[in-house]
């Protein structure tokens, strides 16, 4: 399939992550024809920024995935494309409950809401961002539902139960 | 008095004057150029807009913690009430991101048709499109005339899944039923009087002063804010980024096709309008030639994968066939578990890029279903738009984006 193709210079990222972030660069991994690149908390808007000037200039989306069992528990991560290679690649970092990230919004101001909703929904917290409040649950909504162990009928005493 | 999320006082009256003067209001949710419930927080000086801050979750439904307590198949019936107004798009999205996920191909003659009811859904979708911008922006008949064309293309829907709208007809390991007999002269019949209709909507729109007045020279975006914002789709393509997933990272069978990618670079209100009439062209132009390839439904012919572990067998086979009928029983109980793993499937869908983002642990459940939607990032673009510009232009800068909220809020 030609969507799933992992070219030598995307490969040669991984060596430019070592150069650049040494011990903070953990690892890259190529499953199904897809690039993912982790990286440690502390390196991640550099990392990015890294992408960024190396011809990934969309950023795709930016989610996160709970991992309940794991230490740290998050995966937050950014699929970034470039226009020009018109290829994909994930970069990922890991995060316990508590721990923020940075804020992509510098580079990219479309992450914005992609961070405000991984806020909403997982409760990571980013900084530097310019407004994180809730943006599909109101207001005053208690808890992040899209956390593995926040109950699929919704929090006890829930009317939906 | 009970506060929204956004601090402003639900008040029963929907205009107030803030501290400095300026007068606020609530356009929406119910408000029909929102198309939707989409609530838009407007500080107006006079005319003018000073500020803005869409509202948006209304129609947050919790799809993405839904699919994971349903299993690969249940979860396809989620992917059809986001965007409502392309279905087909979310089912092929999805069917493409499970496939990968469990590392099958489909036969040749499922990506063919799987073309031609992304490119009939692209030509359905922008049809409401034009129909409401058209009467956003008062070419009231516009609404009349392609909601009557849309209904030919659901008819064609209705036709080969059941249903008009909430189709589920592309699924993982092909299609839920082949197509029906005639089906193809059907789409033949319709593919060629859209094309006359769609002269038929330049005439109509091209030589209305009102409406090229209200079009042209608003709401200006710049490739560079459009890669800043992470737009993409006929907005983006309408400001000179030259990117469509149909060309550039090929899915389905759209390697073999041959279409020319519309852009612009002028990006205004009237440069998305014929950015979408021109994709309509190529999308006919599309299904053309998806005709000429897809062989009609017979005996013999493949409309979904023949691996039993993925798709149930014929019902004739489970008359005699022992691992038939434990198959059956096995996929309609259990499911299929994709090995672990995530994948990321983008498609192009009609408001821009679809991208489905699952992970597997695997169990018979996505253990995650991200779905990266075009809305979301478009309604975004909303504030950045409108600034400094008069209200008569917000519902015209609006209709241009084609957002649907379904989608936005998931």
């Amino acid at each position: 399939m030609s969507t799933a193709t992992i070219s030598d210079e995307m490969r040669a990222l991984s060596s430019k992550f070592t150069e650049a972030f040494a011990e903070n660069f953990l690892g890259s991994r190529e499953d199904r024809g897809e690039l993912t690149l982790w990286v440690m908390p502390s390196a991640w808007r550099e990392a990015a920024k890294l992408l960024m000037e190396a011809g990934f200039n969309h950023l795709s989306d930016l989610t996160a995935v709970d991992y309940l069992d794991r230490e740290p528990r998050f995966d937050v991560m950014a699929i970034l494309a470039s226009h020009k290679t018109c290829t994909y690649l994930r970069l990922k970092t890991v995060v316990d409950d508590q721990q923020p990230v940075d804020s992509l919004t510098p580079l990219w101001v479309g992450a914005n809401w992609f961070e405000r909703e991984v806020w909403d929904l997982f409760g990571i917290h980013f900084t530097d961002h310019p407004g994180l409040k809730r943006i599909l649950l109101p207001a005053d909504y208690t808890g992040h539902p899209l956390r593995k162990d926040y109950p699929i009928t919704g929090p006890a005493g829930s009317v939906f139960r | 008095m009970a506060a929204s999320k956004t601090g402003i006082p639900n008040t029963a009256a929907t205009v107030e004057t803030d501290e400095s003067g300026y007068t606020v209001m609530n356009m929406g949710p119910q408000h029909p150029s929102t198309h939707g419930v989409l609530r838009l927080i407007l500080t107006l000086d006079g005319e003018r807009v000073v500020r803005s801050e869409p509202d948006i979750g209304y129609l947050h439904t919790g799809i993405e913690k839904t699919a994971e307590v349903k299993t690969y198949q249940q979860a396809l019936t989620v992917t059809d009430r986001m965007d409502y107004l392309a279905p087909l798009s979310n089912n092929l999205g999805y069917s493409l991101a499970v496939e990968r996920l469990l590392g099958i191909e489909v036969p040749e003659r499922v990506s063919h048709i799987r073309v031609l009811l992304a490119e009939l859904q692209r030509i359905a979708s922008h049809m409401v499109w034009l129909g409401t911008s058209g009467l956003d922006a008062g070419a009231m008949s516009m609404f009349l005339y392609c909601f009557q064309e849309r209904e030919t293309i659901l008819d064609l829907f209705e036709e080969v899944s059941g249903v008009r709208m909430m189709t589920s007809y592309i699924q993982p390991g092909g299609l839920m039923a082949d197509l029906n007999p005639g089906f193809l002269e059907k789409t033949e019949a319709v593919v060629e009087e859209l094309t006359k209709k769609i002269d038929m909507y330049y005439g109509l729109l091209e030589k209305n002063p009102i409406w090229m007045e209200r079009t042209k020279n608003i709401g200006y975006l710049t490739p560079e804010d459009a890669r800043h914002w992470c737009i993409t789709g006929p907005v983006a393509r309408a400001s000179g980024v030259d990117w469509d997933l149909r060309r550039d990272r090929p899915y389905a069978a759209y390697a073999d096709y041959d279409f020319e990618v519309p852009t612009r670079t002028v990006g205004d209100c009237y440069a998305r309008y014929i950015v979408r009439m021109e994709e309509m062209e190529q999308s006919l132009n599309i299904c053309r030639q998806a005709l000429k390839k897809i062989a009609p439904p017979g005996v013999g012919v493949p409309y979904r994968t023949d691996d039993r572990k993925i798709v149930p067998p014929p019902k004739y086979e489970i008359q005699y066939s022992m691992e038939s009928l434990i198959h059956h029983f096995k996929l309609f109980t259990e499911g299929f578990s994709p090995p672990p793993g995530d994948v990321y499937q983008a498609v192009e869908g009609p408001r821009g890029e679809v991208g489905f983002h699952m992970v597997s642990d695997g169990s018979n459940k996505p253990y995650r279903m991200r779905v990266r939607t075009p809305s979301f990032t478009n309604v975004q673009l909303i504030p950045h738009l409108i600034q400094d510009l008069l209200l008569a232009d917000v519902v015209a800068i609006l209709a241009s984006i084609d957002f649907v909220l379904g989608d936005c809020d998931r």
